[in-house]
């Protein structure tokens, strides 16, 4: 059935869908908020083990291009759907998959050599609000990749037509709210020590 | 030719890939003023700058905030403006803005 039969539209004219999902997203920024609050409440309290000096930024500057880049990968996949180009479509919903496995592969190494380094989410209060603010954001990450991975096979099943352009809209702007999270982590806990 | 196309209101493709370039520039000096010693004392202010920047290109271009409805913009702006009230309160209690 596609988007246009199912869409449940409210008395603002607006499809509730979308509604609903940008309600989540705000509620996002609460949560994001919360878990960026506190690394800053606790930045420069650790007692022991490796702090900020371990943050390697080169690397997590081409992790942060490699996803400011999926972003554009997911615009222009949301408008070869809008279009009908069902090819390109499927390719730009691959290489933003692609972008965001990437930056996950990135994220899994600056991880595991944190942990080699003598960090980990026990070691300090740097290590627990570091693991759990990335770590969350991480997990955002892995989901949206799941998500359009999805559509990707839906678009490969044929049932990923202009009738479905919503579908793709709420995941790009998932997608893209995960990228704005990393903007301001980028910032306050790589740059600003 | 206008920047936007017929399709929903959206911007083309063109004015993405605008807009991609300005993040990576905006993205390349924030990563050069983390180096630049002699902008050390200025740089939380330059780099919280630069970062909403970035934050507002996204929201209002890729995430089409600009061009959708404002019933939208104010679900996503509110909440957004409570936890940065939040923020901005947890941190003042902790004293870590007085540091």
């Amino acid at each position: 059935m596609s988007d246009t039969a199912l869409a449940h539209y409210t008395s603002t004219g607006l499809d509730s869908r979308k509604i609903a999902f940008w309600t989540f997203l705000g509620s996002e920024c609460l949560l994001f908020g919360t878990l960026i609050t506190t690394y800053l409440v606790y930045h420069g309290k650790s007692v022991a083990g490796p702090t900020t000096e371990i943050l390697n930024i080169p690397l997590t500057s081409v992790s942060t291009f490699v996803l400011l880049m999926s972003s554009l990968a997911m615009v222009l996949a949301l408008a070869a759907v809008t279009r009908g180009d069902a090819l390109f479509a499927r390719v730009w919903l691959a290489t933003t998959a692609l972008l965001g496995s990437m930056f996950l592969g990135f994220q899994a190494y600056e991880f595991t050599h944190f942990v080699h380094e003598g960090l980990t989410l026990q070691t300090s209060l740097f290590g627990s609000t570091f693991f759990v603010l990335t770590g969350f954001h991480g997990g955002h990450v892995f989901i949206g990749v799941v998500w359009l991975l999805t559509l990707l096979v839906r678009s490969f099943q044929g049932k990923l037509g202009p009738d479905k352009t919503l579908q793709v809209e709420l995941s790009g702007l998932y997608w893209h709210f995960v990228d704005v999270v990393w903007i301001v982590i980028f910032t306050v806990v790589y740059l600003l020590r | 030719m206008t920047e936007h196309t017929e399709q929903q209101g959206h911007p083309s493709t063109a004015t993405y890939l605008i807009i991609a370039a300005i993040l990576t520039i905006i993205t390349l000096v924030e990563v050069g003023v983390f180096y630049v010693p002699a902008l050390q004392g200025v740089m939380a202010p330059i780099l919280l700058s630069l970062s909403s920047a970035k934050f507002i290109l996204v929201v209002m271009f890729f995430m089409h905030l600009k061009q959708d409805h404002t019933l939208f913009a104010a679900i996503f702006t509110i909440p957004l403006l409570l936890a940065l009230s939040v923020a901005t309160a947890l941190m003042l209690l902790f004293g870590v803005l007085l540091n």
